[in-house]
């Protein structure tokens, strides 16, 4: 155990507010809750326990044991192996920024470099050094345009294609702030791809207008008329974006977007059971001040070397506290490594090759798919990246226990979030599944529609 | 350190230009020195917005801090020095004229009745610097 004190030390701090033991500080406490008899098992050697402990985490199955369908905003792609080979080096072990930052440079320029292919990848001026996940950068996106406008624009636009589980992170944020309206997507909306709906909500008291890019659907739908109709209003526009997906697609910055973010997951970050994933942020330069989280520049020293420092901190909590934009400044500091390495190991041929195989791969299957009797594509005119759904002929929980059978992980029932969605499945497809994959999965649908 | 007279000082390092019912206001010149090279200057208020006494009208940030300016009274917004925002600079170089930050119509004038002439300021400042 770790005890900071010395028995001499506690005495003198005890002696210091007047007290005569440490017990003596938690009367406050009745006496039966202080030392509660604890139903705990009785010790177990190392041996036992790592024992105990595989065995109960052999109960679980992984995507190395099942093919995987599964996204909704976590990806099941290959990772190469130099990712984690360089990612575990004690020089980079560690998640924090340091607090004496410029004395890692090795860590600083890490970030330097995720900042400029973010940058990069999306279009945008610039990018903070990460934040928590998609679903915290997406809320932070919405936070950075209240404060654009300084509170004084109340609503804030969200698609209801934008990932259900980020719109509830967007809620959890704002609900601090008085009078702010997060609105757009009301359960009568439909999921209409000319946007119409959304940009005849849109007004001089909009923020900021949130859309996902492909949405949560998959489907890649152009936000041009939306952006200009958003911008006749001076309202700003968040895209919130899947990052294999723009190794084809036009990127956000190309659409004039004010913000994009994204959870880069999906950039040599294991699915984990659910994280740590990785939070992107991206702006437009006029709005750097505003950017929350931390920021790495490149300058010289004084002896005119390349050197890296944490710069225009005077926006963050540590000095601005109340009046900055975010008070959570933390990054993600190796899973920003993670991607860093990813997408350099990948290069940029390498990464369109791995979207356009994802893109490949999901159609192969949608028309497969789609071929089979009772199974139909959903929104079948608009385009779609990697992901797709399916209307199916018996409930998607059910379909899925089958698919279990076949060591298959079905795809996400949409039902759970849309009702008017029932026998809805929304179906990934990585560059992991092999052809092969595909037509064992098309087998078993076909076969638990007949059963 | 310049203190100008004819203007009135808050202990928040604020100084007032009054001009009838107008006032002019800006960061004095102990200020600027305090907060060293400013490099940015972000209004919190428009043309034609509502003041209220004590009310934050801009923050400037610095290199070393960001700071609010407030305003030590109530009004309305009739002009801000669009100039600070490409040129944060002025308030180092020019705190009294080419760094002026907002100008507001006042409610009430006499609420500036308790700010400090230029020679309480000094002998504020020297008070404070100890």
């Amino acid at each position: 155990m770790f005890t900071p004190h010395t028995p001499q030390e506690i005495n003198e701090m005890l002696k210091v507010i007047g007290v005569d033991k440490i017990e003596d500080l938690f009367q406050s406490v009745p006496e039966k809750y202080r030392f509660p008899k604890l139903d705990i098992a009785a010790p177990l050697s190392e041996m036992e326990v790592a024992a105990e402990l595989g065995e109960i985490a052999s109960a679980n199955a992984s995507t190395d044991d099942f093919i995987s369908f599964l996204g909704a905003g976590a990806y099941d792609h290959y990772i190469p192996a130099v990712v984690d080979m360089l990612l575990r080096r004690g020089e980079f072990y560690t998640a924090y920024t340091p607090y004496q930052p410029e004395v890692s440079q090795g860590t600083l320029q890490a970030i330097f470099e995720f900042q400029s292919l973010m940058s990069e990848l999306t279009g945008m001026d610039v990018s903070n050094a990460s934040h928590y996940d998609g679903a915290t950068a997406t809320a932070e996106a919405a936070n950075m345009a209240f404060h654009i406008f300084r509170g004084k624009r109340k609503k804030i636009l969200v698609s209801r294609t934008v990932n259900p589980q980020y719109r509830e992170t967007i809620r959890t944020y704002m609900q601090g702030q008085e009078n702010v309206q997060v609105t757009g997507d009301e359960s009568d909306t439909s999921f209409d791809n000319d946007t119409q709906q959304l940009i005849d909500k849109i007004d001089n008291n909009t923020a900021v207008v949130l859309v996902q890019y492909p949405d949560f659907f998959g489907r890649i739908i152009d936000y041009t008329k939306l952006v200009n109709a958003a911008h006749e209003q001076g309202t700003l526009v968040a895209f919130v974006f899947n990052p294999t997906a723009l190794g084809l697609l036009k990127p956000p910055g190309a659409f004039d977007a004010d913000i994009a973010v994204g959870d880069g997951q999906p950039l040599g970050i294991p699915l984990s059971f659910g994280g740590p994933y990785l939070g992107i942020f991206t702006t437009k330069e006029k709005h750097l001040r505003k950017l929350a989280g931390r920021l790495v520049g490149e300058t010289v020293d004084d002896s005119g070397n390349r050197a890296y420092v944490l710069t225009l901190t005077a926006r963050e909590q540590h000095i601005r506290r109340e009046k900055s934009t975010s008070n959570i400044c933390t990054n993600q500091g190796l899973m920003a490594l993670a991607a860093t390495i990813y997408l350099s190991a990948l290069g940029k041929s390498g990464f369109k090759q791995v979207a356009n195989l994802c893109y490949q791969k999901a159609h192969y299957a949608a028309d497969q798919i789609s071929s089979l009797e009772g199974y139909e594509l959903a929104f079948k005119e608009t385009p779609f990246f990697h992901e797709f759904v399916i209307k199916t002929p018996k409930p998607v929980n059910q379909i899925n226990l089958h698919l279990q059978n076949h060591w298959i992980l079905g795809g996400y029932d949409l039902s759970q979030d849309y009702p008017e969605l029932e026998n809805h499945m929304l179906i990934a497809v990585t560059e992991k599944i092999s052809k092969d994959d595909i037509d064992e999965f098309v087998m078993a649908l076909e076969e638990v529609a007949h059963d | 350190m310049k203190t100008p007279a004819g203007l009135k000082y808050a202990k928040t390092d604020e100084w007032i230009k009054l001009e009838g019912n107008e006032a002019v206001l800006g960061i004095s010149d102990y200020a600027q020195d305090q907060l060293s090279d400013v490099v940015y200057v972000e209004f919190m208020v428009d043309v034609d917005d509502q003041v209220s006494k004590g009310d934050a009208v801009a923050t400037v940030e610095s290199v070393k801090a960001a700071s609010d300016v407030n305003f030590p009274a109530s009004g309305t917004v009739i002009a801000i020095n669009e100039d600070l925002i490409d040129a944060p600079e002025l308030l180092n170089s020019d705190p009294y004229e080419g760094g002026w930050m907002v100008k507001i119509l006042l409610d009430d004038p006499s609420e500036l009745d308790d700010l400090l002439d230029a020679e309480g300021y000094e002998a504020y400042n020297e008070e404070r610097e100890g």
